[in-house]
């Protein structure tokens, strides 16, 4: 396969859609599986738009890494509350959106379809198609930013997003619950779940280890700590310093070499069921995210999928494949709507945006 | 074809839910938009999802429009009937199908009313977070079609942000299911793109919603301004504190005015607008936070300041901002709320020309808005038995929707498009963008039968005869936000 063609403006974009017969945008290149048989690479359309930290809006390039975002709002001790993964590989606002991701602290106010307000796109046919506002709040006309949520691409090529900010909480700090059992620590996670806690994240790290996040005003960060700590079983261990364990998560370096991974969304009472799954096909290393409503799974690399998609048909659930070789993308049930189906082809009308990733089931399309 | 129709709809409802005679069908005529109203052919009322699908194929089958409804609280125009169409109440279709603590999720029909939700789920201290004024009436239905809002958005979003997944029947009878029951999905969000479609994309039949735990304690305030240019500077100055408020809201010296006459607000009688400020959270948190927010309010140049002591206080002090709306219906026979949306950094600019547009037509216009996420509400006051009134406070809310999408923002934050606003979508957007909207809702809909005339541009207009209150408004059941 021939190299993807580098864009650095939306003029240069629309061309190619109008030129090349199969589009599919790569960013910053982190999520392998998806980015692996791109044609079109979109770093060079970066650029923070505008950014008004009154406002809680940033508007920027789909290029744009978001690492530069995340820089920029922390001058103004702001930050992206969804917390996109992947941001020292080098992950890109675009990307972040067509990959539909969000990493542990989407738990407390939502996930990346929450805090997406506007996009600027080019559509099949090469024209700029807009959707939504820069306003934190809006209701005009639909809500075509949703759409490219998780949307590979599949819809149009991103050119810029704004997405609302929130200050970031002054404090943080992790307890770290160790269980001697799985069933102590999935019950240690329903019951944070259902506190008035407000943790940041509430991730089980493996089948006994739970982190829970509290971020806020410093001055009251100890009392809440000891809350959280009172309603937990098992040891429990408190790191003040907890960017580096949270960096861990956001950039999956525990995903061991060779593997591939996952997303999986669930709800948190599956978790136990599926683990004695997982434990008897021998997947690797697992995390559940976001109060047990994201898995993440590691999947030794070179072996096929069939045992994850029987588990995961079995389950009523999906995956998308994030690191792998992007043979298939998408594992599990897959559920092709005429809704999906309808819409898609007014956005791509002569399929340039067609050949998204493949898919398993009965349509590689949406 | 009307005769055949109405021949299949007796065969799915029986004659008491199969509203036919002309003094059972007014009720539905019209919606929180009084000044739209429209006589439908009939009105069905579904108590379970096959009668809604059977419904749909039926009005598809002989191409007769359809607008789906709940209780009718569109401040828009939204479930205002399509003349000679049919309407699909669904109060009746009201099923809690799933409540499922341990997940943090609730299955409802979209007959459920929006409170109660929160209701049932209060026992294992969660609740649904939008909170539209219209909450004890207002179904989930009408919530997912309009993606409402309410006073608490800033901070947790509006619909959209708490429903995960969506069993809908298109305008053509196809069933489909989208997004799930976990907080995460795989694919494109098609929850997120049918929820705020005002109905154009079809009718959803069962809603998945997102749960959270109720908060422990409130901090709620009042604070009182010899100016809306001040009140509006101590929102900034708020933000900039770097708090997260749940609620940030402002009413102006009308509003206040209005609710001091109808249910005796706690509002100092010489301000000009006053601030309420609510932070939510564990105690300790609150606890911090508060000191921060006081130094704020009190930089702010607040003349007066109301903590709420207790939940009665605090109560006291979101009725009378919920009320403001139906209470400035003492004030003016008529008015029309506006919904438009600016930058937060330009709320003064935007007061300023509402006021001098408001000099300028020599109509009068209150102001209750959440000013947290920069949405107005301004209530423009006429008489519709005057000749020309309702055309002239129009055409002062038309200036003011084209000073928010001006000053950067939207021509609607949570009410929707509707019939309202149609003509000032293209103002926001464009052309190209609203006729790739309208391709989009072709698609979707090819014969353009679900709710016709709400949000794009279309040629069944309803006639505009009515005004007054909405009934339910007048008894003091639901106000306007």
């Amino acid at each position: 396969m021939s190299d993807p063609i580098d864009v650095g403006t939306a003029d240069e974009l629309r061309g190619l859609v109008r030129g090349i017969p199969e589009v599919r945008v790569a960013g910053g290149g982190t999520k392998t599986a998806l980015s692996r048989s791109a044609t079109v690479r979109v770093a060079g359309l970066r650029g923070i738009v505008e950014y008004e930290p009154s406002e809680y809006t940033i508007t920027a390039l789909a290029g744009t890494p978001v690492r530069d975002i995340a820089a920029v709002l922390a001058e103004h001790g702001q930050f992206l509350p969804f917390d996109p993964p992947l941001v020292d590989a080098g992950s890109t606002l675009g990307g972040t959106i067509a990959s539909g991701l969000s990493g542990s602290g989407r738990f407390r106010y939502g996930g990346i379809r929450d805090f997406l307000l506007g996009v600027r796109l080019v559509n099949g046919d090469g024209d700029i198609v807009r959707g939504g506002g820069r306003v934190v709040k809006n209701a005009a006309g639909f809500d075509i930013p949703r759409l490219t949520v998780g949307s590979l691409g599949c819809f149009g090529a991103l050119i810029e997003a704004t997405f609302k900010v929130f200050p970031r909480p002054e404090s943080y700090a992790t307890l770290i619950a160790r269980s001697a059992s799985m069933d102590e620590a999935i019950e240690n996670l329903q019951r944070i779940a259902h506190s008035a806690e407000e943790p940041a994240c509430l991730d089980l790290v493996d089948r006994s280890t739970l982190h829970i996040r509290i971020g806020g005003m410093a001055s009251a960060l100890s009392h809440r700590v000891e809350r959280v700590r009172r309603l937990l079983r098992g040891t429990v261990d408190v790191v003040v310093s907890d960017d580096g364990l949270w960096s861990e998560s956001r950039e999956f370096a525990w995903v061991p070499p060779g593997h591939h991974l996952a997303k999986v969304p669930i709800t948190t009472s599956q978790i136990g069921a599926l683990e004695s799954e997982w434990e008897s096909v021998g997947a690797g290393p697992r995390r559940y995210a976001a109060g047990g409503h994201v898995l993440w799974l590691a999947w030794p690399g070179g072996r096929p999928w069939d045992a994850v998609d029987r588990v995961l048909r079995s389950f009523g659930r999906s995956a998308l494949v994030v690191f792998g070789d992007g043979k298939t993308v998408q594992h599990g049930v897959w559920n092709p709507t005429p809704f999906a189906q309808r819409l898609a082809r007014v956005f791509d009308p002569n399929g340039v945006f067609r050949l998204a990733p493949a898919r398993t089931g009965p349509t590689d399309h949406p | 074809m009307k005769d055949a129709l109405l021949a299949e709809l007796r065969e799915i409802f029986p004659p008491d839910r199969l509203l036919l005679k002309k003094a059972q069908i007014v009720p539905y005529e019209s919606d929180g938009l009084t000044a739209f109203r429209a006589q439908p052919l009939a009105v069905v009322l579904p108590t379970t999802q096959a009668e809604v699908v059977r419904a749909v194929r039926a009005c598809h089958r002989h191409a007769v429009p359809f607008v789906a409804r709940g209780s009718g609280t569109s401040l828009s125009g939204g479930a205002v009937p399509v003349a000679q169409g049919i309407v699909i109440a669904l109060n009746r279709l009201n099923r809690v199908v799933r409540y499922d603590a341990a997940n943090r999720i609730a299955v409802v029909e979209p007959g459920v009313i929006n409170t109660r939700v929160s209701t049932i789920a209060a026992p294992d201290g969660l609740y649904f977070a939008p909170d539209p004024s219209s909450g004890p009436v207002c179904t989930l239905g009408g919530n997912v079609a309009f993606n409402s809002g309410g006073a608490h958005c800033l901070k947790y979003g509006m619909t959209s942000n708490h429903v995960l997944g969506l069993k809908i029947v298109l305008p053509d009878g196809e069933i489909c299911v989208l997004g799930g029951d976990s907080l995460e999905m795989v694919g494109p969000d098609l929850t997120g793109m049918f929820i705020g479609s005002e109905g154009l994309f079809g009718i959803a039949l069962e809603i998945t919603l997102r749960l959270i735990p109720r908060p422990e304690v409130y901090f709620t305030l009042q604070a009182a301004y010899d100016s809306l240019e001040k009140a509006g500077d101590a929102v900034a100055m708020v933000v900039a504190s770097g708090l997260l408020p749940g609620a940030l809201e402002i009413m102006d010296r009308i509003a206040m005015d209005a609710a001091l006459a109808a249910i005796g607000a706690i509002y100092p009688r010489d301000a000009k607008a006053m601030l309420i400020v609510e932070l939510e959270g564990t105690a300790e948190e609150v606890e911090a936070e508060r000191p921060k927010l006081l130094d704020v309010i009190r930089a702010s140049g607040a003349h007066e300041t109301l903590v709420a002591q207790d939940a009665t206080e605090r109560l006291k002090i979101w009725t009378g901002r919920k009320s403001a709306f139906s209470a400035v219906g003492r004030l003016s026979p008529d008015f029309i709320v506006q919904d438009g949306v600016v930058p937060r950094t330009k709320l003064g600019e935007a007061l300023a020309e509402i006021e001098s547009l408001s000099r300028r037509f020599g109509i009068r216009v209150a102001n209750v808005f959440h000013a947290g996420d920069g949405n107005l509400h301004p209530l423009i006051m006429y008489d519709g038995r005057e000749p020309g009134a309702w055309e002239r406070a129009e055409e002062l809310a038309g200036h003011i929707l084209r000073m928010c999408v001006r000053l950067g923002g939207s021509i609607t934050g949570e009410h929707g498009v509707g019939l309202e606003k149609r003509a000032y979508l293209r103002d926001m957007f464009g052309d190209f963008d609203v006729e790739f909207m309208h391709a989009l809702r072709r698609a979707v809909d090819p014969l353009e039968l679900a709710n016709p005339g709400k949000m794009l541009p279309s040629a069944t207009a309803p006639a505009l005869t009515a005004r007054g209150a909405h009934p339910l408004e007048r008894q003091g059941i639901i106000s306007r936000e």
